[in-house]
């Protein structure tokens, strides 16, 4: 009895099933960006965001090389001259 | 010099401050919406780039043919601050084209040279650092290459058929549009001379100490 009765589940709901997971009908006229569905519009406020940022990061991130560089030629000559007068 | 720094800095602090403001106000780009305020950056970085081309070449010019250690400092600071400006161009170039063409990058003529150039500035920079002694030199004529470069980079939208933009789109913007990205341009410039005028003072500190090592083995 409870196989009958998936199988006439089976029957019966498979058509609509089906009809679901088939492929979109193909476009078949001009549609304009604002008739589009917001999920097929790119935004672009993050490709802005992203760009200004890594500008940002750049900059920063090269003045720290400078002064982490600068530093650490201060503490070799620093380093240096200690050597020299202890000779 | 020194006591113009201090100041410089405030200027540049507060007009990348001011930036957004004006950016914000400016009017969108018919066809391109929001995205192209990207120029605003993208932009002056390729202008703060080509000073920095125009630096490192002269510098290297007066090193190469009046051997002025000074020059060399300058020539070195200047390349690495061409490749800093270079791949901001180059990563929000990449950015806004694909909102506006769909693409992230095209293999075309103005796109692809700006990768060269960009690269024969990293070449200048892997020459300084693994070249060994004599490398300045070396490094200083690929200096003078790459500065001979840069001309046909930028004129090259307008000789040859490319997706990007041509240089006669600039002059042509609006007051509204013109004035945020003159702004941004003298920022970026400003920035590029504070750096510049940082990493030339590192340059200097490096050849006190290498001089001080000498004087020790001796």
């Amino acid at each position: 009895m409870r196989v009958l009765t998936a199988l006439c589940s089976f029957v019966l709901l498979a058509p609509r099933v089906l009809a679901v997971q088939q492929a979109p009908p193909g476009q078949s006229e001009y549609v304009p960006i604002k008739d589009l569905p917001s999920t097929d519009v790119m935004p672009a406020a993050p490709l802005l965001i992203a760009a200004y940022t890594f500008v940002w990061i750049a900059v920063m991130f090269y003045l720290w090389t400078i002064w982490h560089r600068l530093n650490r030629v201060e503490a070799e000559m620093v380093a240096l001259a200690k050597k020299t007068s202890g000779r | 010099m020194r006591k113009a720094f201090g100041p410089l800095v405030l200027v540049v602090a507060a007009l990348f401050a001011a930036a957004p403001y004006y950016i914000a106000q400016a009017p969108y780009e018919s066809t391109m919406g929001l995205i192209q305020k990207i120029m605003y950056f993208h932009v002056p970085s390729w202008i703060a780039m080509y000073a920095a081309i125009f630096v490192c070449g002269t510098s290297s010019a007066i090193y190469l043919f009046q051997n002025k250690p000074a020059a060399d400092r300058y020539a070195v600071s200047a390349a690495e601050l061409t490749v800093l400006f270079g791949s901001m161009g180059l990563v929000t170039g990449p950015l806004w084209g694909r909102r506006a063409w769909g693409v992230w990058w095209e293999w075309d003529v103005r796109l692809t040279s700006a990768l060269l150039l960009e690269l024969i500035f990293v070449a200048y920079l892997l020459v300084r650092k693994y070249g060994g002694p004599g490398s300045e030199k070396l490094a200083a004529a690929a200096a003078l290459f790459g500065t001979a470069v840069a001309p046909f980079v930028y004129k090259s939208v307008d000789i040859w058929r490319t997706v990007h933009p041509k240089t006669s789109v600039v002059p042509t913007l609006p007051k509204v549009m013109a004035g945020p990205l003159a702004l941004t341009a003298l920022a970026f410039l400003l920035l590029f001379f504070v750096l510049l005028t940082l990493r030339a003072r590192l340059a200097e500190r490096q050849a006190v100490l290498d001089e001080l090592y000498l004087a020790h083995e001796d």
